[in-house]
Protein backbone atom coordinates (compact mmCIF):
# COMPACT_ATOMS: atom_id res chain seq x y z
CA UNK A 1 0.00 0.00 0.00
CA UNK A 2 1.10 3.34 -0.71
CA UNK A 3 -0.31 6.92 -0.86
CA UNK A 4 1.86 10.51 -0.11
CA UNK A 5 2.02 10.30 3.54
CA UNK A 6 2.30 6.29 4.30
CA UNK A 7 4.10 3.20 2.51
CA UNK A 8 3.86 -0.58 3.77
CA UNK A 9 7.55 -0.73 2.04
CA UNK A 10 9.02 2.20 3.60
CA UNK A 11 7.45 0.54 6.88
CA UNK A 12 8.58 -2.73 7.05
CA UNK A 13 12.44 -1.47 6.21
CA UNK A 14 12.15 1.04 9.33
CA UNK A 15 11.10 -2.14 11.45
CA UNK A 16 13.74 -3.86 10.24
CA UNK A 17 16.31 -0.86 10.78
CA UNK A 18 14.97 -0.14 14.51
CA UNK A 19 15.92 -3.78 14.98
CA UNK A 20 19.27 -3.13 14.31
CA UNK A 21 19.44 -0.50 16.82
CA UNK A 22 20.38 -1.86 20.17
CA UNK A 23 20.41 1.04 21.60
CA UNK A 24 16.81 1.93 20.69
CA UNK A 25 15.94 -1.67 21.98
CA UNK A 26 17.10 -1.17 25.43
CA UNK A 27 16.13 2.05 26.13
CA UNK A 28 12.45 1.93 24.59
CA UNK A 29 11.89 -1.66 25.10
CA UNK A 30 13.70 -3.14 28.23
CA UNK A 31 15.04 0.03 30.50
CA UNK A 32 11.24 0.66 31.18
CA UNK A 33 11.00 -2.81 32.83
CA UNK A 34 14.21 -3.30 33.97
CA UNK A 35 13.55 0.02 36.28
CA UNK A 36 10.41 -1.47 37.60
CA UNK A 37 11.62 -4.63 37.97
CA UNK A 38 15.04 -3.18 40.38
CA UNK A 39 12.66 -0.79 42.46
CA UNK A 40 10.27 -3.66 42.60
CA UNK A 41 12.56 -5.90 44.05
CA UNK A 42 13.17 -3.29 47.11
CA UNK A 43 11.66 -4.26 50.64
CA UNK A 44 10.32 -1.36 50.92
CA UNK A 45 8.52 -1.04 47.52
CA UNK A 46 6.33 -4.02 48.09
CA UNK A 47 5.05 -2.53 50.99
CA UNK A 48 1.26 -0.27 51.47
CA UNK A 49 2.62 3.11 52.02
CA UNK A 50 -0.25 5.72 52.89
CA UNK A 51 1.47 8.70 50.77
CA UNK A 52 0.34 6.70 47.75
CA UNK A 53 -2.69 6.41 48.86
CA UNK A 54 -2.73 3.30 50.42
CA UNK A 55 -1.01 1.32 47.16
CA UNK A 56 2.57 -0.22 47.39
CA UNK A 57 5.08 1.87 45.45
CA UNK A 58 5.99 -0.68 43.15
CA UNK A 59 1.42 -0.70 42.09
CA UNK A 60 2.87 2.96 41.70
CA UNK A 61 5.44 2.73 39.20
CA UNK A 62 3.67 0.12 36.70
CA UNK A 63 2.22 3.20 34.90
CA UNK A 64 5.64 5.40 35.36
CA UNK A 65 7.73 2.30 33.47
CA UNK A 66 4.22 2.22 30.98
CA UNK A 67 5.32 5.05 30.10
CA UNK A 68 8.79 5.71 30.11
CA UNK A 69 9.53 3.47 26.41
CA UNK A 70 7.19 6.29 25.09
CA UNK A 71 9.03 9.30 26.50
CA UNK A 72 12.19 8.13 25.80
CA UNK A 73 11.27 6.85 22.10
CA UNK A 74 9.05 10.51 21.34
CA UNK A 75 11.93 12.56 22.93
CA UNK A 76 15.85 10.79 21.73
CA UNK A 77 14.66 7.71 19.57
CA UNK A 78 12.38 9.70 16.85
CA UNK A 79 14.43 13.06 16.99
CA UNK A 80 17.65 11.61 16.50
CA UNK A 81 16.55 9.00 13.77
CA UNK A 82 14.45 11.96 11.86
CA UNK A 83 17.42 14.67 12.00
CA UNK A 84 19.97 12.07 10.83
CA UNK A 85 17.71 11.19 7.65
CA UNK A 86 17.45 14.65 7.15
CA UNK A 87 20.87 15.68 8.03
CA UNK A 88 22.47 12.63 5.68
CA UNK A 89 20.19 13.92 2.60
CA UNK A 90 18.13 10.08 2.92
CA UNK A 91 14.59 12.64 3.00
CA UNK A 92 16.05 14.19 -0.02
CA UNK A 93 16.72 11.07 -1.98
CA UNK A 94 13.47 9.88 -1.18
CA UNK A 95 11.78 13.30 -2.29
CA UNK A 96 13.08 12.05 -6.23
CA UNK A 97 10.79 9.15 -5.84
CA UNK A 98 7.24 8.67 -6.26
CA UNK A 99 6.62 8.13 -2.89
CA UNK A 100 7.51 11.38 -0.65
CA UNK A 101 9.44 11.49 2.39
CA UNK A 102 6.67 11.87 4.64
CA UNK A 103 6.09 8.12 4.15
CA UNK A 104 9.20 7.72 6.32
CA UNK A 105 7.92 10.69 8.78
CA UNK A 106 5.14 8.35 9.69
CA UNK A 107 6.92 5.12 9.82
CA UNK A 108 9.24 6.21 12.24
CA UNK A 109 5.91 7.07 14.05
CA UNK A 110 4.75 4.04 13.55
CA UNK A 111 8.04 1.84 14.63
CA UNK A 112 7.94 4.36 17.56
CA UNK A 113 4.68 4.29 18.57
CA UNK A 114 4.20 0.47 18.49
CA UNK A 115 7.43 -0.05 20.09
CA UNK A 116 6.33 1.89 23.15
CA UNK A 117 2.98 0.10 23.37
CA UNK A 118 5.22 -3.32 23.05
CA UNK A 119 7.24 -1.62 26.26
CA UNK A 120 3.89 -0.96 27.69
CA UNK A 121 2.77 -4.21 27.74
CA UNK A 122 6.17 -5.98 28.71
CA UNK A 123 5.73 -3.37 31.91
CA UNK A 124 2.37 -4.60 32.79
CA UNK A 125 2.90 -8.40 32.51
CA UNK A 126 6.44 -8.05 34.38
CA UNK A 127 4.60 -6.15 37.12
CA UNK A 128 1.59 -8.55 37.30
CA UNK A 129 3.66 -11.64 37.25
CA UNK A 130 6.49 -10.78 39.34
CA UNK A 131 5.29 -8.36 41.89
CA UNK A 132 1.45 -9.22 41.73
CA UNK A 133 0.28 -5.83 40.35
CA UNK A 134 -3.17 -5.53 39.72
CA UNK A 135 -3.59 -5.61 35.66
CA UNK A 136 -5.85 -2.18 35.37
CA UNK A 137 -9.34 -2.58 37.09
CA UNK A 138 -10.64 -0.16 34.06
CA UNK A 139 -8.69 -1.67 30.84
CA UNK A 140 -10.82 0.27 28.31
CA UNK A 141 -10.33 3.68 29.53
CA UNK A 142 -6.24 2.67 30.60
CA UNK A 143 -5.78 1.51 26.56
CA UNK A 144 -7.66 4.92 25.66
CA UNK A 145 -5.45 6.44 27.74
CA UNK A 146 -2.34 4.89 26.37
CA UNK A 147 -3.23 5.32 22.71
CA UNK A 148 -3.98 9.49 23.51
CA UNK A 149 -0.65 9.92 24.93
CA UNK A 150 1.16 7.73 22.10
CA UNK A 151 0.41 10.47 19.53
CA UNK A 152 0.77 13.22 21.89
CA UNK A 153 4.60 12.29 22.53
CA UNK A 154 5.25 11.47 18.82
CA UNK A 155 4.30 14.80 17.75
CA UNK A 156 6.26 16.65 20.65
CA UNK A 157 9.32 14.33 19.03
CA UNK A 158 8.27 15.67 15.57
CA UNK A 159 8.31 19.40 16.87
CA UNK A 160 11.98 18.26 18.49
CA UNK A 161 12.79 16.99 14.63
CA UNK A 162 11.04 20.38 13.22
CA UNK A 163 13.30 22.41 15.66
CA UNK A 164 16.58 20.54 15.51
CA UNK A 165 18.70 21.22 12.32
CA UNK A 166 21.23 19.17 13.55
CA UNK A 167 21.27 15.40 14.97
CA UNK A 168 23.63 17.34 18.01
CA UNK A 169 20.79 19.78 18.74
CA UNK A 170 18.18 16.96 18.78
CA UNK A 171 20.39 15.23 21.00
CA UNK A 172 20.76 17.93 23.52
CA UNK A 173 17.13 19.33 23.52
CA UNK A 174 15.47 15.78 23.63
CA UNK A 175 17.93 15.30 26.89
CA UNK A 176 17.06 18.30 28.31
CA UNK A 177 13.35 17.85 27.65
CA UNK A 178 13.48 13.90 28.36
CA UNK A 179 14.30 14.97 32.31
CA UNK A 180 11.05 17.12 32.95
CA UNK A 181 9.47 14.94 30.99
CA UNK A 182 10.29 12.05 33.13
CA UNK A 183 9.13 13.86 36.31
CA UNK A 184 6.17 15.05 34.91
CA UNK A 185 5.63 11.12 34.30
CA UNK A 186 6.32 10.56 37.55
CA UNK A 187 10.00 8.61 37.53
CA UNK A 188 11.08 10.14 40.61
CA UNK A 189 7.88 10.61 42.30
CA UNK A 190 4.82 9.37 41.12
CA UNK A 191 2.54 11.60 40.87
CA UNK A 192 -0.14 10.17 43.52
CA UNK A 193 2.46 10.89 45.74
CA UNK A 194 2.88 14.68 44.54
CA UNK A 195 2.02 17.83 46.67
CA UNK A 196 -1.89 18.76 45.36
CA UNK A 197 -0.31 21.59 43.38
CA UNK A 198 2.59 20.08 41.54
CA UNK A 199 0.25 17.48 40.80
CA UNK A 200 -2.27 19.61 39.24
CA UNK A 201 0.57 21.78 37.50
CA UNK A 202 2.48 18.60 36.21
CA UNK A 203 -1.28 17.65 34.72
CA UNK A 204 -1.34 20.02 32.39
CA UNK A 205 1.41 18.89 30.63
CA UNK A 206 1.33 15.43 28.32
CA UNK A 207 2.90 13.26 29.80
CA UNK A 208 1.78 14.30 33.71
CA UNK A 209 -1.59 13.92 32.01
CA UNK A 210 -1.10 11.03 30.74
CA UNK A 211 0.08 9.42 33.51
CA UNK A 212 -2.68 10.63 36.24
CA UNK A 213 -5.32 9.42 33.01
CA UNK A 214 -3.40 5.81 34.00
CA UNK A 215 -3.49 5.84 36.84
CA UNK A 216 -7.34 6.51 37.30
CA UNK A 217 -7.92 3.43 34.90
CA UNK A 218 -5.52 1.29 36.68
CA UNK A 219 -7.51 2.22 39.95
CA UNK A 220 -10.77 1.12 38.07
CA UNK A 221 -11.83 4.72 37.45
CA UNK A 222 -12.89 5.99 33.64
CA UNK A 223 -10.44 8.33 33.33
CA UNK A 224 -10.82 12.26 33.83
CA UNK A 225 -11.75 14.03 30.74
CA UNK A 226 -9.92 16.95 31.46
CA UNK A 227 -6.51 14.49 31.17
CA UNK A 228 -7.62 12.92 27.99
CA UNK A 229 -8.23 16.48 26.67
CA UNK A 230 -5.09 17.51 27.87
CA UNK A 231 -3.48 15.15 25.73
CA UNK A 232 -5.51 15.52 22.71
CA UNK A 233 -4.76 19.37 22.64
CA UNK A 234 -1.09 19.05 23.13
CA UNK A 235 -1.23 16.60 19.89
CA UNK A 236 -3.25 18.97 17.83
CA UNK A 237 -0.96 21.83 18.92
CA UNK A 238 2.24 20.00 18.40
CA UNK A 239 1.51 18.66 15.34
CA UNK A 240 0.57 21.90 13.75
CA UNK A 241 3.45 23.33 15.03
CA UNK A 242 5.90 20.19 13.38
CA UNK A 243 4.16 20.76 9.90
CA UNK A 244 4.60 24.40 10.31
CA UNK A 245 8.38 23.93 11.12
CA UNK A 246 9.24 20.49 9.94
CA UNK A 247 12.12 20.91 7.21
CA UNK A 248 12.57 18.18 4.48
CA UNK A 249 16.10 19.08 3.73
CA UNK B 1 8.61 16.24 -27.93
CA UNK B 2 11.50 17.06 -25.52
CA UNK B 3 11.88 14.76 -22.69
CA UNK B 4 12.59 17.55 -20.70
CA UNK B 5 12.11 21.60 -21.25
CA UNK B 6 13.33 24.15 -19.22
CA UNK B 7 12.07 27.78 -20.01
CA UNK B 8 13.45 30.60 -18.59
CA UNK B 9 13.70 29.53 -15.26
CA UNK B 10 14.30 31.89 -12.17
CA UNK B 11 15.22 30.96 -8.68
CA UNK B 12 16.59 33.06 -5.83
CA UNK B 13 17.82 32.42 -2.38
CA UNK B 14 17.32 35.38 0.10
CA UNK B 15 17.12 38.05 -3.00
CA UNK B 16 20.06 36.35 -4.31
CA UNK B 17 19.31 34.96 -8.11
CA UNK B 18 20.96 31.50 -8.14
CA UNK B 19 19.36 30.78 -11.12
CA UNK B 20 18.57 33.88 -13.71
CA UNK B 21 16.43 33.05 -16.93
CA UNK B 22 17.81 29.33 -17.60
CA UNK B 23 16.33 27.84 -20.77
CA UNK B 24 17.37 24.71 -22.89
CA UNK B 25 15.54 21.29 -23.92
CA UNK B 26 16.61 17.86 -24.00
CA UNK B 27 15.54 15.48 -26.97
CA UNK B 28 14.90 11.62 -26.45
CA UNK B 29 17.69 9.84 -26.59
CA UNK B 30 20.25 11.86 -25.58
CA UNK B 31 23.58 12.83 -23.15
CA UNK B 32 22.91 16.24 -22.30
CA UNK B 33 25.07 18.01 -20.13
CA UNK B 34 24.92 20.87 -17.70
CA UNK B 35 28.22 21.80 -17.06
CA UNK B 36 29.60 25.03 -15.63
CA UNK B 37 32.08 26.05 -12.42
CA UNK B 38 31.27 25.88 -8.93
CA UNK B 39 27.89 27.90 -7.76
CA UNK B 40 26.77 28.64 -11.17
CA UNK B 41 23.11 27.46 -10.71
CA UNK B 42 23.78 24.01 -12.19
CA UNK B 43 22.38 21.75 -9.01
CA UNK B 44 19.30 24.04 -8.33
CA UNK B 45 18.59 23.60 -12.15
CA UNK B 46 18.18 19.74 -12.08
CA UNK B 47 16.47 20.10 -8.71
CA UNK B 48 13.86 22.16 -10.29
CA UNK B 49 13.75 19.34 -12.96
CA UNK B 50 13.57 16.78 -10.65
CA UNK B 51 10.69 18.62 -8.60
CA UNK B 52 12.75 18.88 -5.36
CA UNK B 53 12.59 22.58 -5.94
CA UNK B 54 9.79 25.25 -6.93
CA UNK B 55 10.94 27.48 -9.61
CA UNK B 56 10.39 31.59 -8.46
CA UNK B 57 9.57 31.93 -12.53
CA UNK B 58 9.57 29.92 -15.39
CA UNK B 59 8.23 26.46 -17.17
CA UNK B 60 9.74 23.27 -16.44
CA UNK B 61 8.27 20.09 -17.85
CA UNK B 62 9.31 16.37 -18.18
CA UNK B 63 7.73 14.83 -20.98
CA UNK B 64 4.85 17.47 -20.81
CA UNK B 65 4.47 17.25 -17.08
CA UNK B 66 5.23 19.87 -14.60
CA UNK B 67 7.59 17.97 -11.96
CA UNK B 68 6.03 19.83 -8.85
CA UNK B 69 2.05 19.81 -9.62
CA UNK B 70 2.41 16.27 -11.20
CA UNK B 71 5.40 15.26 -8.53
CA UNK B 72 4.41 11.27 -8.72
CA UNK B 73 4.12 11.02 -12.40
CA UNK B 74 7.47 12.84 -13.15
CA UNK B 75 8.88 10.91 -10.34
CA UNK B 76 7.54 7.32 -12.07
CA UNK B 77 9.41 8.39 -15.32
CA UNK B 78 12.32 10.27 -14.15
CA UNK B 79 15.17 8.69 -11.82
CA UNK B 80 17.76 11.29 -9.87
CA UNK B 81 21.01 10.56 -8.43
CA UNK B 82 21.29 13.51 -6.28
CA UNK B 83 24.74 15.14 -4.61
CA UNK B 84 25.46 14.92 -1.15
CA UNK B 85 22.41 11.94 -0.58
CA UNK B 86 22.89 8.85 1.32
CA UNK B 87 20.87 6.11 2.89
CA UNK B 88 20.28 4.59 6.02
CA UNK B 89 23.44 3.42 7.10
CA UNK B 90 22.19 -0.23 8.36
CA UNK B 91 20.28 -0.76 5.21
CA UNK B 92 22.02 -2.98 2.78
CA UNK B 93 22.13 -2.72 -0.76
CA UNK B 94 19.67 -5.82 -1.60
CA UNK B 95 17.10 -4.21 0.73
CA UNK B 96 17.58 -0.44 -0.66
CA UNK B 97 17.54 -1.94 -3.98
CA UNK B 98 14.23 -3.98 -2.75
CA UNK B 99 12.59 -0.61 -0.99
CA UNK B 100 13.42 1.64 -4.38
CA UNK B 101 12.11 -1.01 -6.19
CA UNK B 102 9.08 -1.12 -4.60
CA UNK B 103 8.32 2.46 -4.87
CA UNK B 104 7.74 2.43 -8.86
CA UNK B 105 4.58 0.95 -10.74
CA UNK B 106 6.27 -0.95 -13.06
CA UNK B 107 10.12 -1.11 -11.80
CA UNK B 108 13.15 -2.64 -13.59
CA UNK B 109 14.27 -6.07 -12.30
CA UNK B 110 16.76 -4.90 -10.04
CA UNK B 111 18.96 -7.84 -10.22
CA UNK B 112 20.31 -7.67 -13.82
CA UNK B 113 20.87 -4.22 -12.55
CA UNK B 114 23.08 -5.21 -9.38
CA UNK B 115 25.02 -7.42 -11.99
CA UNK B 116 25.63 -4.54 -14.65
CA UNK B 117 26.67 -2.46 -11.89
CA UNK B 118 28.35 -5.19 -10.31
CA UNK B 119 26.97 -4.63 -6.78
CA UNK B 120 26.42 -8.31 -6.29
CA UNK B 121 29.57 -9.29 -3.91
CA UNK B 122 28.26 -6.55 -1.46
CA UNK B 123 24.23 -7.36 -1.51
CA UNK B 124 24.50 -8.20 1.79
CA UNK B 125 26.75 -4.89 3.21
CA UNK B 126 25.29 -2.26 4.69
CA UNK B 127 25.32 1.22 2.98
CA UNK B 128 27.59 2.47 5.40
CA UNK B 129 30.09 0.09 5.06
CA UNK B 130 30.37 0.82 1.04
CA UNK B 131 33.29 2.37 -0.44
CA UNK B 132 32.49 6.19 -2.23
CA UNK B 133 32.69 4.25 -5.45
CA UNK B 134 30.15 1.59 -4.38
CA UNK B 135 27.85 3.83 -2.82
CA UNK B 136 27.70 5.62 -6.49
CA UNK B 137 27.10 2.72 -8.25
CA UNK B 138 24.18 2.05 -5.96
CA UNK B 139 22.88 5.73 -6.76
CA UNK B 140 22.94 4.52 -10.53
CA UNK B 141 21.32 1.79 -9.59
CA UNK B 142 18.47 3.47 -7.49
CA UNK B 143 18.21 5.97 -10.02
CA UNK B 144 17.34 3.08 -12.89
CA UNK B 145 15.59 0.91 -10.56
CA UNK B 146 12.33 2.52 -11.61
CA UNK B 147 12.66 2.01 -15.54
CA UNK B 148 12.91 5.59 -15.88
CA UNK B 149 12.95 7.57 -19.39
CA UNK B 150 15.27 9.74 -18.22
CA UNK B 151 18.11 9.67 -15.61
CA UNK B 152 19.45 13.19 -14.12
CA UNK B 153 23.67 12.49 -12.95
CA UNK B 154 24.16 15.27 -10.48
CA UNK B 155 28.19 15.25 -10.40
CA UNK B 156 28.19 11.74 -10.54
CA UNK B 157 32.28 11.09 -10.58
CA UNK B 158 32.96 13.41 -8.20
CA UNK B 159 35.41 11.24 -5.37
CA UNK B 160 35.85 8.91 -7.64
CA UNK B 161 39.43 7.90 -8.87
CA UNK B 162 40.32 7.85 -12.67
CA UNK B 163 39.76 4.20 -13.05
CA UNK B 164 36.17 4.06 -11.45
CA UNK B 165 35.64 7.35 -13.37
CA UNK B 166 36.10 5.80 -16.80
CA UNK B 167 33.88 2.90 -15.76
CA UNK B 168 31.43 5.27 -14.66
CA UNK B 169 31.47 6.65 -18.38
CA UNK B 170 31.00 3.14 -20.13
CA UNK B 171 27.84 2.80 -17.73
CA UNK B 172 26.17 5.93 -18.28
CA UNK B 173 26.73 4.95 -22.09
CA UNK B 174 25.18 1.53 -21.71
CA UNK B 175 22.41 3.63 -20.19
CA UNK B 176 21.87 5.61 -23.15
CA UNK B 177 22.61 2.78 -25.39
CA UNK B 178 19.44 1.33 -23.01
CA UNK B 179 17.16 4.14 -24.70
CA UNK B 180 16.88 6.33 -21.18
CA UNK B 181 17.93 10.07 -21.87
CA UNK B 182 20.48 11.38 -19.70
CA UNK B 183 20.54 14.75 -18.63
CA UNK B 184 24.21 14.73 -16.82
CA UNK B 185 25.74 17.49 -14.10
CA UNK B 186 29.14 18.14 -14.19
CA UNK B 187 32.38 20.30 -13.59
CA UNK B 188 34.66 17.73 -15.32
CA UNK B 189 35.48 19.09 -19.03
CA UNK B 190 36.69 15.85 -20.06
CA UNK B 191 33.75 13.89 -18.75
CA UNK B 192 31.63 16.21 -20.56
CA UNK B 193 33.72 16.04 -24.23
CA UNK B 194 33.70 12.27 -23.93
CA UNK B 195 30.19 11.67 -22.80
CA UNK B 196 27.42 14.93 -23.71
CA UNK B 197 25.77 14.83 -27.39
CA UNK B 198 25.44 18.85 -26.23
CA UNK B 199 25.97 20.52 -23.82
CA UNK B 200 24.28 23.79 -21.84
CA UNK B 201 27.22 25.85 -19.82
CA UNK B 202 25.89 27.51 -17.27
CA UNK B 203 27.52 30.57 -15.33
CA UNK B 204 26.25 32.62 -13.06
CA UNK B 205 22.93 31.51 -13.33
CA UNK B 206 22.16 31.60 -17.46
CA UNK B 207 22.90 29.79 -19.98
CA UNK B 208 26.10 31.11 -21.59
CA UNK B 209 26.51 28.31 -24.76
CA UNK B 210 24.72 25.39 -25.82
CA UNK B 211 26.26 23.25 -27.99
CA UNK B 212 27.86 19.94 -29.27
CA UNK B 213 31.39 19.72 -27.44
CA UNK B 214 33.10 20.41 -31.03
CA UNK B 215 30.60 23.26 -31.60
CA UNK B 216 31.84 25.21 -28.23
CA UNK B 217 35.34 24.34 -29.03
CA UNK B 218 34.98 26.02 -32.46
CA UNK B 219 33.38 29.01 -30.95
CA UNK B 220 35.98 29.84 -28.64
CA UNK B 221 38.49 32.46 -29.69
CA UNK B 222 41.78 30.59 -30.73
CA UNK B 223 40.38 27.20 -31.09
CA UNK B 224 43.82 26.26 -33.09
CA UNK B 225 47.50 26.29 -30.97
CA UNK B 226 49.65 25.88 -32.61
CA UNK B 227 53.66 26.02 -31.42
CA UNK B 228 57.30 25.93 -32.11
CA UNK B 229 60.96 26.77 -31.73
CA UNK B 230 61.86 28.93 -34.73
CA UNK B 231 65.64 28.62 -36.19
CA UNK B 232 65.88 32.11 -36.53
CA UNK B 233 64.87 35.04 -35.03
CA UNK B 234 61.04 36.22 -36.49
CA UNK B 235 59.84 39.52 -36.86
CA UNK B 236 57.17 39.47 -33.95
CA UNK B 237 55.13 42.26 -36.46
CA UNK B 238 55.07 39.61 -38.68
CA UNK B 239 53.49 37.14 -36.55
CA UNK B 240 51.01 39.57 -34.84
CA UNK B 241 49.45 40.43 -38.35
CA UNK B 242 48.71 37.04 -39.12
CA UNK B 243 45.33 36.40 -40.18
CA UNK B 244 42.49 35.05 -37.63
CA UNK B 245 44.77 35.45 -34.78
CA UNK B 246 43.28 35.30 -31.04
CA UNK B 247 47.06 35.53 -29.02
CA UNK B 248 50.46 35.39 -29.61
CA UNK B 249 53.28 34.29 -26.80
CA UNK B 250 56.97 34.48 -26.89
CA UNK B 251 58.97 32.61 -24.17
CA UNK B 252 62.50 31.48 -23.69
CA UNK B 253 61.96 31.58 -27.78
CA UNK B 254 59.69 29.65 -28.26
CA UNK B 255 56.46 31.08 -30.10
CA UNK B 256 52.74 30.11 -29.07
CA UNK B 257 50.36 31.63 -31.48
CA UNK B 258 46.39 30.69 -31.48
CA UNK B 259 43.97 31.46 -33.98
CA UNK B 260 42.07 29.63 -37.18
CA UNK B 261 43.07 26.87 -39.80
CA UNK B 262 44.40 29.76 -41.17
CA UNK B 263 46.36 30.90 -39.01
CA UNK B 264 48.17 28.14 -39.25
CA UNK B 265 48.47 28.15 -42.98
CA UNK B 266 49.46 31.90 -42.71
CA UNK B 267 52.48 30.65 -40.08
CA UNK B 268 53.51 27.78 -42.19
CA UNK B 269 54.05 30.29 -45.25
CA UNK B 270 55.51 32.85 -43.47
CA UNK B 271 57.98 30.55 -42.03
CA UNK B 272 58.37 29.35 -46.32
CA UNK B 273 59.03 32.29 -47.12
CA UNK B 274 61.22 33.45 -44.09
CA UNK B 275 63.34 29.97 -44.76
CA UNK B 276 62.87 29.90 -40.90
CA UNK B 277 62.81 26.02 -40.04
CA UNK B 278 60.24 25.00 -36.90
CA UNK B 279 61.39 22.82 -34.66
CA UNK B 280 59.28 20.74 -32.41
CA UNK B 281 55.99 22.05 -34.02
CA UNK B 282 52.58 21.55 -32.46
CA UNK B 283 49.33 22.05 -33.76
CA UNK B 284 46.45 21.22 -31.37
CA UNK B 285 42.52 21.75 -31.19
CA UNK B 286 41.99 23.68 -28.04
CA UNK B 287 40.54 21.62 -25.53
CA UNK B 288 36.99 22.18 -24.20
CA UNK B 289 38.91 23.43 -21.03
CA UNK B 290 40.01 26.40 -22.89
CA UNK B 291 36.70 27.00 -24.83
CA UNK B 292 34.69 26.40 -21.29
CA UNK B 293 37.41 28.77 -19.39
CA UNK B 294 36.93 31.13 -22.16
CA UNK B 295 32.78 31.22 -22.34
CA UNK B 296 32.92 31.88 -18.52
CA UNK B 297 35.30 34.97 -18.58
CA UNK B 298 33.53 36.46 -21.49
CA UNK B 299 30.77 37.02 -19.18
CA UNK B 300 32.52 38.25 -16.42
Amino acid sequence: MTTDVFDTAVLRTELRLFRREPGALFWMLVFPTLLLAILGSIPSFREADPSFGGLRPVDAYVPVAVLLGLTVGGLQGMPQVLTGYRERGILRRMSATPVRPAALLSAQMVVCGGAALVSALLALAVGRLAFDVSLPAQPLGYLLALLLAVPAALSLGAVLSALSRTTKIAGAIGSAALFPAMFCAGVWLPVQAMPDLLARIVGWTPFGAAAQALNEAAAGDWPDWSHLAVLVGWTVLLTAAAARWFRWE
Amino acid sequence: MPVIEVTDLRKSYGGRPVVDGVSFAVEEGEIFGVLGPNGAGKTTTVECVEGLRVPDAGRVRVTGLDPVADHRRVAEVLGAQLQQSELQPKLTVREALELYAAFYPKPADWRPLAERLDLVPMLDTRFAKLSGGQKQRLFIALALVGDPRVVVLDELTTGLDPRARRETWQLIEDIRAGGVTVLLVTHFMEEAQRLCDRIAVIDRGRVAALDTPAGLIRRSTGATVISFTPSAPLDEADLRALPELASAEFRDGRVTLSGTDETVNAVITLLARTRVTAHQLRVTDTTLDDAFLDLTEATA
